[in-house]
């Protein structure tokens, strides 16, 4: 952009040139262009690190617009509609803004609202709209399902979605682009802006946030506007005594040394993986604390208000560290911090990147972060983030098309706003990006979804959500429903939450709530159990309805359920340059003693193979034969792998007992030798055919995923107005009596449709697996081998650690008959 | 060593899966399908079948697959072909609510007649149908004794001798160290028993819950329904929800 140099000057207002100069700042390069994008009326997105002025640049043209403008006497609606995926960064950001409007003494009112504001600011907020308005896609849905909604945005000059890099490819995406499609509807010459973290490949982000007017036909074009690159983080390796444990999740093994180096910092962030993680590392740092040093915990099964204490503590330069989960992953600026810890693997290289970004929020001067591998795979996926940290690589999430349930709830809201035809909707539906290729038939089944649930039988027609009236325009059908609708609102689910509470007396009364689990969480521990949670070891009491019973316990060595890894899978960018790492023999060298020893030895004993070849390993072990496979695909794609291959052994007569996954390796282990098989055959493709279809209609996660779209398609909901749970007695109505109804009556029928793509997508990862059953075609290496190899050594540690999946709800009810037997015959 | 003498279950797996046992001295079969077989008397019992539970969500904004009465009805109609009863009984709350029949659809009606056909249907009524069925054929009782048992849709409180009841869904939870396996099933002490709810929509509620409170004269047995097969499951061996 030749023009922004010279024009520059001219972009900015003498008032806003002066406080920059008073701050001794000036106005970046990157802050300029953004301000010569809207003066253009151009849409666009500003890709940019961490603390590079990313929201200042993101809002500074709306400010000096509205600075700009001639008093008036009368509301005139929002002029910036401000879009963050987190509630506490709204009211983060509402904070940082009120900076430069106070300071500047500009005549603009902010305001922030969330699902947390309260009724009466909210009933204000309507009625006297402020000119830039901060808040969250859930409360931006609901807009949209407001009847003012028309009148209230028609003056919107301008929406922001923020740390877009966060959002664009899940559900909660996909609500956001029809939101900003029937914006667009409401205010035709909205700008759009999108401010993201550094991505791979911006053109997805910039398809998502355009949109394809319905008269051009063509897509309006959104520009990308580049921040500058900041300074290179410095990001070491924590290497234990040199040495690195053969397997383990925790880093148990360097708590000591991270210890340290949190004692030689001014604030750490220390990243965990998982829940687990973060309670166990949190234990053991305050075990060695002897300076008792404020180290606090943070993560989502927490007590909201447990959380917004540590991040208020951390706000105010109290915390020495924080030992979080992804619950800080996002921007929230904290100020102090100065090195970011990760323990165990990153499993991507721009998650690594945000976290990293969490340190120092100053361009110029480059953060430190600290990796902790806890095992020697781990080693290598730290040593290729590192170098793709590096090289300035990134993964990231590839376009999705837009969800059919998604699609569905946001056209009830739009019913309950104002009447709609039908033709007009599907043109402003596939403006938006996520839905541009929505076929016109799928639209309509989406709209007899809303209306009559979409059945092959036709006998709801009576009871429609959504009417045609005379006039041909579709609305909602009474007020009634449009008030269940706005109550059911929303693309985040989360799993049923059970309370933690203190155990009073022998009642079995709960007493102070300590947090919330998810259900499952306890599902291995019985009463008297020991576990540890918000940081300290209780005892398991009961579990009464909602409430699970705890009591405090001194137990030092408490009994944990075993934590399978990280619900993040390794991103398929990584795991090629860990392939690539091992592969090349000259590369070890960057490696320590004992990872370069152990990758020695493993060609010395098995095999190292190509980046695109697949390692298999067949060996007996004690009375089993094991067959060991190293795909590094995630442990989502092997556990499908697994579960597929298992399937086809059982069929070739070799009798499989069971099998274990982690991000790196598949191991499946059975009576008979797994040698002299036809490997070709046993990982052919067509096992994405029958086998996967027959699998996972039976499996638990089709329903689990079919409960998710039940309830974001409005076909179940989460509540009903004024509806309080009968005292006494709980029937629990499942959503799986209605999948297993559905599936045999209407296998085609829309939700099914959706929570198929859910699973294959979400939770058993099938693209992956069919591109890693691609790459190896015609190259698996066998080794045949006498003993276990030095790789197999970590998957083989993890077998009784895991439940066994499928079908082990009749043999658990089997076994309770045999207990009884048991008992009835002693 | 116990002083009280272990309650003797008298129970056996069937060759068709299900639970062979006594109630009150009676033989009885618990069917995998939820219904419970009197076969001395060639009666087939179920309970709360909740037809047209789904069109009644649906007409309040919920539109849950129309397929439950179908679904229900197959599963009814493959029981009758198998065993052939001389009578099959309803026990109560075989409606959802009061206008489910208005809603019946005709070729579902036509299911409900035909099961009536060549034998004797009986209609106990519940409290989510008091009046019973207004057009479809079968007799309409409050209670009724058969073959030494009483046959009602609400038990009774406190302990019973002799009756078969529906009405509170059972379900068994059961966990072991893999996981937690939730299903319906049949409850009984020996002396009464509970039938679990037949209905393809009808929910469960776990008899640990304080509604089936006092109704046993000794820690009862579950029948807990698998796709095949009951399993037998100790009082002990159950868990809260």
């Amino acid at each position: 952009m030749a023009e922004d140099a010279g024009a520059g000057p001219h972009l900015l207002p003498d008032r806003f040139a002066a406080w920059f100069a008073g701050r001794g700042w000036s106005a970046r390069a990157h802050q300029l262009e953004m301000i010569a994008k809207a003066r253009a009326g151009r849409d666009a997105l500003l890709i940019a690190p961490t603390g590079g002025g990313k929201t200042l640049a993101g809002f500074l043209p709306s400010l000096i617009e509205l600075a700009e403008r001639p008093p008036s006497n009368t509301p005139r609606g929002i002029h910036t509609l401000y879009i963050s995926p987190l509630k506490a960064l709204a009211v983060d950001v509402e904070r940082n803004l009120m900076a430069p409007i106070l300071q500047m003494g500009l005549p603009i009112v902010a305001e922030s609202r969330t699902g947390d504001t309260g009724i009466s600011r909210k009933q204000r907020q309507r009625v006297r709209p402020p000119d830039i308005l901060l808040t969250t896609p859930e409360q931006l849905a609901l807009f949209c399902a407001w009847e003012g909604a028309r009148l209230y945005f028609e003056n919107l000059a301008c929406v922001i979605v923020d740390e877009i890099h966060a959002i664009h490819a899940s559900k909660r995406g996909d609500l956001l682009a029809l939101a900003l499609a029937r914006l667009q509807i409401f205010a035709p010459n909205m700008r759009r802006v999108g401010l993201s973290a550094t991505v791979d490949d911006p053109a997805v982000i910039q398809r998502w946030l355009g949109f394809t007017p319905p008269e051009a036909g063509e897509e309006r074009a959104v520009d990308l506007v580049r921040g500058p690159a900041g300074a290179q983080p410095i990001v070491d390796m924590l290497l234990s005594e040199g040495r690195v444990p053969w397997a383990g999740h925790t880093a148990q093994h360097a708590m000591a040394e991270v210890y340290d180096v949190i004692r030689g910092a001014k604030t750490a962030l220390v990243f965990v993986n998982t829940r687990f993680q973060a309670e166990f590392a949190f234990q053991e740092l305050w075990r060695l604390n002897e300076d008792n040093l404020p180290i606090a915990l943070h993560h989502g099964s927490l007590a909201a208000e447990q959380r917004r204490k540590v991040e208020a503590a951390m706000a105010r330069g109290e915390l020495r560290a924080v030992v979080c989960t992804s619950t800080l992953d996002l921007g929230i600026d904290w100020g102090d911090v100065d090195l970011v810890i990760q323990l165990a693997s990153p499993k991507g290289a721009s998650r690594m990147v945000q976290r990293i970004g969490r340190a120092n929020h100053r361009l110029d001067e480059p953060s430190r972060a600290l990796f902790v591998p806890a095992n020697r795979f781990e080693m290598l996926e730290c040593q290729a983030a590192r170098e793709a940290i590096a090289e300035n690589r990134f993964d990231g999430d590839a376009a999705r098309d837009g969800a059919l349930d998604v699609l569905a709830q946001h056209i009830m809201g739009l019913a309950c706003s104002e009447p709609f035809d039908l033709l007009r909707l599907y043109d402003e539906v596939t403006a938006a990006g996520p839905y541009c290729d929505l076929a016109y038939e799928d639209f309509e089944q989406v709209v007899d979804f809303v209306s009559t649930g979409g059945y092959a039988l036709k006998t709801y027609d009576r009871f429609r959500r959504i009417v045609k009236g005379q006039d041909g325009l579709w609305r909602v059908r009474d007020a009634a429903t449009a008030q269940r609708h706005r109550l059911n609102v929303g693309a985040i689910l989360s799993p049923a939450v059970l309370s933690v509470r203190i155990a009073m007396g022998k009642s079995l009364r709960g007493g102070r709530k300590i947090g919330e689990v998810e259900e499952g969480y306890l599902e291995m521990l019985d009463p008297g159990d020991t576990f540890v949670f918000a940081g300290q070891v209780w005892k398991l009491v009961a579990v009464t309805g909602l409430d699970v019973l705890v009591s405090p316990a001194a137990d030092k060595d408490p009994k944990m359920p075993s934590w399978g890894g990280s619900k993040f899978a390794l991103s398929t960018f990584l795991a090629k340059r860990v392939r690539e790492l091992m592969f090349d023999e000259a590369h070890w060298q960057v490696l320590p003693a004992d990872v370069r020893e152990w990758l020695e030895m493993q060609k010395d004993r098995s095999l190292i193979v190509g980046e695109d070849e697949l390692l298999l390993e067949t060996f007996p072990r004690g009375r089993r034969h094991f067959l060991v496979c190293y795909p590094f695909e995630g442990r989502l794609a092997h556990t499908t792998l697994a579960m597929l291959l298992t399937r086809r052994l059982e069929r070739m007569g070799a009798a499989p007992l069971g099998f274990v996954c982690n991000d790196y390796a598949v191991a499946v282990w059975a009576l008979k030798p797994l040698d002299g098989l036809d490997y070709d055959e046993l990982f052919d493709q067509d096992m994405l055919g029958d086998d996967l279809e027959a699998w996972l209609a039976e499996s638990f996660m089709m329903k689990r995923a079919f409960k998710g779209c039940a309830i974001i398609g409005g076909l179940i909901e989460r509540r009903f107005p004024g509806e309080h749970q009968k005292s006494g007695r709980q029937v629990t109505f499942s959503t799986d009596l209605i999948y297993d109804v559905l599936r045999r009556h209407q296998p085609d029928h829309l939700l099914l449709r959706c929570a198929r793509q859910d699973a294959a997508t979400g939770l058993i990862d099938v693209a992956r697996l069919g591109q890693l059953l691609n790459r190896i075609k015609g190259r698996i290496r066998h080794a045949a081998l006498d003993h276990l190899s030095p790789f197999s050594v970590p998957i083989l540690l993890e077998i009784g650690k895991e439940r066994s999946p499928g079908g082990a709800g009749e043999m658990i009810l089997s076994e309770a008959e045999d207990d009884l037997i048991a008992e009835a015959t002693q | 060593m116990s002083a009280l003498p272990r309650p003797a279950y008298d129970f056996a797996v069937s060759a068709c899966g299900g639970l062979r046992t006594t109630v009150a001295g009676v033989q009885v079969l618990m069917r995998a399908s939820g219904a419970l077989w009197l076969e001395a008397s060639r009666v087939l019992i179920v309970a709360d079948l909740h037809l047209e539970k789904g069109s009644a969500y649906a007409a309040r904004g919920q539109m849950l697959p129309p397929y439950d009465t179908r679904e229900t009805l197959g599963r009814l109609a493959a029981e009758a072909e198998a065993l052939r009863p001389d009578a099959i009984v309803l026990l109560g709350d075989t409606f959802h609510d009061g206008r489910s029949e208005e809603r019946l659809a005709a070729d579902d009606a036509a299911r409900l007649r035909a099961l009536a056909q060549g034998r004797t249907l009986i209609w106990v009524v519940g409290n989510h149908d008091a009046d019973g069925p207004r057009a479809l054929p079968g007799e309409i009782a409050d209670e009724l004794v058969l073959a030494g048992l009483t046959l009602r849709h609400e038990p009774q409180a406190g302990p019973q001798f002799s009756e078969v009841a529906g009405h509170l869904h059972p379900a068994a939870r059961v966990t072991a160290t893999r996981g937690t396996v939730r299903r319906r099933c049949f409850i009984s002490d020996g002396e009464r028993v509970i039938l679990p709810a037949f209905g393809a929509y009808a929910g469960g509620l776990n008899v640990r819950d304080a509604a089936f409170a006092g109704m046993f004269i000794r820690p009862p047995l579950a029948g807990a329904l698998g796709p095949h097969r009951v399993h037998a499951v100790g009082w002990r061996s159950l868990t809260g929800d």
